[in-house]
């Protein structure tokens, strides 16, 4: 039997090296007339030994990585397809601490099977959740990921259940899913992962949404930053038309559901939903006021229920195990899984899938092995460019949505970026007002004058440093207008991670923690 | 551009912009016409989105990440390197017309910081020596 040999295609992967590694491997096996299969799957996650290549020995997977291509002939001279010793071999990958650690639902296929092909989907539980669903009343459906306590992984945290039944319940005419796959928040990769590898599970997502509530079409907005991300979801929605999963007649069922691939034009803001809606209907991305809410007057002002990726993603799995099974996991009110994205100035980047309740500590030393820089990690932002900073003192807290907003932090959609004690955080603060300004839709003044004030406000601060500028007070100010009187997230929390840093590190904005204190 | 509903603007101008470069004056009215709106509708869209030009690029596009995670692994000193570099700041073309400079604001390579994206190839663990051969590369050097 012709030996299976794994190398990424994800753009990561691809990133570092992967495609020359792959063609190196084929080069090399031909010369030595070996035959070798080589079979282009997801990422594992493991980005910090990616490129991760997986040599299958007796039905088991060894990993090796880092692997450039120069290290190809020396991998073959040292026998890894018999799994011979070598410097960059870790075993086998499931055996891996940061992999075997994790609870891996929704990303339970990743780097496991080949995306695009459907008999491997099919083999490692694909479809389980919607052939089931198939059986179900809607009723049934919206209780079991109600029942799940799944909530939205885009960050807001808002119950899927609740979305999904007022949609249901949204009288008999035109309903759309709508996936919003523009992941701007830096810091996070999971959507990207999950469409480049393993696209079905995402169709199958939505599929399942659109049978509980009753719409027959559904569309995927995905940015324009990720052209592989497209290429893999354009043929896995051929694929799964050809095979009757998408279309006029879902597995025979006689239910309808179409897929539409959209592409986003570079607008963080179109990351929100209502601004996501108008863009796929054709205009500026101005946010909308609500109510109406979308999944009443949604997509065409028709009901819509609005998802991440990742949300639509975990819904097959809870069909295909149960709400019960997927509540099991998880603390407090934050049930399930996470996928989190562990990145910026660490070790060990990646990806991990972990119940709810884990502490920041766990996953940045355990899992991510403490800085890349060697140095003391000083601030970490969870939840993107609209989260807070954490200092050190705040590293027990445990993931889980009520806990992160008790301190005036947010989970959001999982991403973790760490920076070593060498970050200036007047100027991270300075940042996130710069990019709220770059990005705003513009449609409210709070959001649209108020980022632009603000970079001014902390231009000023900066220049007067190190002495304090007096302009703390009116930036706090501000801040608090931008909270209260924005229209959506953008505006509302640009100010997480500016308040943080001067509540966290007044030093660096020039303020003596006491001085702050006596303002506060 | 067979379309009347302003629904298909947005596939419409990412197919122009694909086969121009950017979108080209003389285009507007017949988009606007195409998707029953008016032309300074059109102008509206076009200018909300920032991957929409209304000005020829360069040969190729050097996107260069600017966010939270490449902030924390040195993608500032990418940035001024490549401002060096090439001569141009962000948002120009160098005069040779080979390169446009972009900012993106993340490019879902976080856990392979600092990331650049030279037209549609990404790159991560990018250091000012590896941003240098991309571009050598990108040229036919």
């Amino acid at each position: 039997m012709t030996q299976r040999i794994f190398v990424p295609r994800d753009a990561s992967a691809v990133s570092v090296g992967a495609e020359r590694v792959c063609r190196t491997i084929e080069n090399e096996a031909r010369n030595r007339g070996l035959e070798v299969e080589i079979v282009r799957n997801g990422s594992r996650g493991l980005y910090w030994l990616e490129p991760l290549i997986e040599v299958e020995i007796d039905g088991q997977r060894i990993a090796y990585g880092p692997v450039a291509p120069e290290d190809v002939p020396g991998l073959f001279e040292a026998g890894w397809l018999q799994g011979g010793a070598h410097a960059l071999c870790h075993g086998p990958s499931e055996e891996i601490p940061y992999l075997k650690r994790q609870t891996r639902l929704t990303f339970a296929r990743m780097g496991v099977t080949d995306p695009l092909s459907l008999e491997d989907y099919r083999a490692h539980g694909g479809l389980k959740g919607l052939e089931r669903a198939l059986d179900m009343k809607a009723e049934d459906i919206v209780d079991a990921v109600d029942t799940g306590g799944l909530r939205g992984r885009g960050g807001a945290g808002f119950p899927t259940g609740i979305k999904w039944r007022t949609v249901m319940n949204a009288g008999g005419g035109q309903k759309y899913i709508v996936c919003n796959a523009d992941e701007g928040d830096s810091g996070t990769f999971s959507d990207r992962m999950l469409m480049e590898g393993d696209p079905f599970c995402l169709i199958e997502g939505m599929i399942i949404a659109g049978l509980a509530v009753g719409a027959d079409t559904g569309y995927i907005y995905l940015r324009s930053e990720y052209p592989d991300a497209w290429d893999v979801l354009e043929d896995a929605i051929v694929t799964a038309t050809r095979e009757g999963i998408l279309g006029a007649n879902v597995l025979g069922s006689g239910r309808r559901f179409e897929l539409n691939l959209f592409k986003g034009a570079g607008a963080y803001v179109c990351g929100e939903e209502t601004s996501l809606l108008e863009s796929i209907e054709g205009k500026r991305g101005l946010v909308r006021a609500k109510p109406p809410l979308p999944a009443l007057q949604g997509l065409f002002g028709q009901p819509t229920v609005v998802n991440n990726v990742i949300t639509l993603a975990s819904v097959p799995w809870i069909l295909a195990h149960g709400g019960e099974a997927y509540k099991a996991h998880g603390s407090g009110r934050s049930r399930g899984t996470l996928p989190f994205q562990l990145a910026g100035n660490l070790k060990r980047p990646g990806l991990v899938e972990v119940a709810f309740g884990m502490t920041l500590r766990e996953l940045l030393y355990d899992f991510g092995g403490g800085s890349a820089s060697g140095r003391p990690i000083r601030a970490v932002q969870v939840g993107g460019p609209l989260g807070a900073y954490l200092p050190e003192s705040r590293f027990d807290l445990p993931l889980d949505y009520e806990a992160f907003a008790a301190v005036g932090a947010t989970v959001g959609h999982g991403g973790i970026v760490a920076f070593d004690d060498s970050v200036d955080m007047a100027k991270m603060a300075r940042y996130a007002m710069e990019f709220c300004a770059i990005e705003s839709c513009g449609k409210c003044t709070p959001c649209r004058i108020g980022s632009v004030r603000g970079v001014e406000l902390l231009d000023s601060m900066l220049a007067a440093r190190p002495q304090r500028s007096n302009d703390d007070t009116l930036l706090r100010d501000l801040c608090q207008t931008m909270l209260e009187g924005s229209l959506c997230a953008m505006g509302g929390m640009t100010p997480y991670p500016v308040l943080s840093a001067l509540d966290h590190y007044p030093e660096d904005f020039g303020l003596s923690p006491k001085q702050e204190e006596a303002s506060a | 551009m067979s379309s009347t509903n302003q629904a298909d603007l947005l596939p419409a101008l990412h197919r122009l912009q694909e086969k121009f470069g950017y979108i080209p004056d003389h285009a507007i009215a017949d988009l606007a016409k195409a998707h029953n709106m008016a032309q300074a509708e059109v102008v509206g869209v076009i200018g909300f989105y920032h991957d929409f030009r209304r000005t020829p690029p360069g040969r190729q596009r050097l996107r260069i990440c600017r966010a939270e995670s490449c902030q924390a692994m040195g993608a500032d000193a990418l940035a001024m390197h490549a401002c060096t570099q090439l001569g141009v700041e962000f948002g120009a073309t160098t005069a040779d017309g080979e390169v446009t400079l972009e900012a993106a604001y993340c490019l879902g390579n976080c856990a392979c910081s600092p990331a650049v994206m030279l037209d549609d190839d990404l790159h991560g663990r990018v250091s000012v020596e590896r941003l240098d051969a991309i571009l050598a590369e990108g040229r036919g050097v």
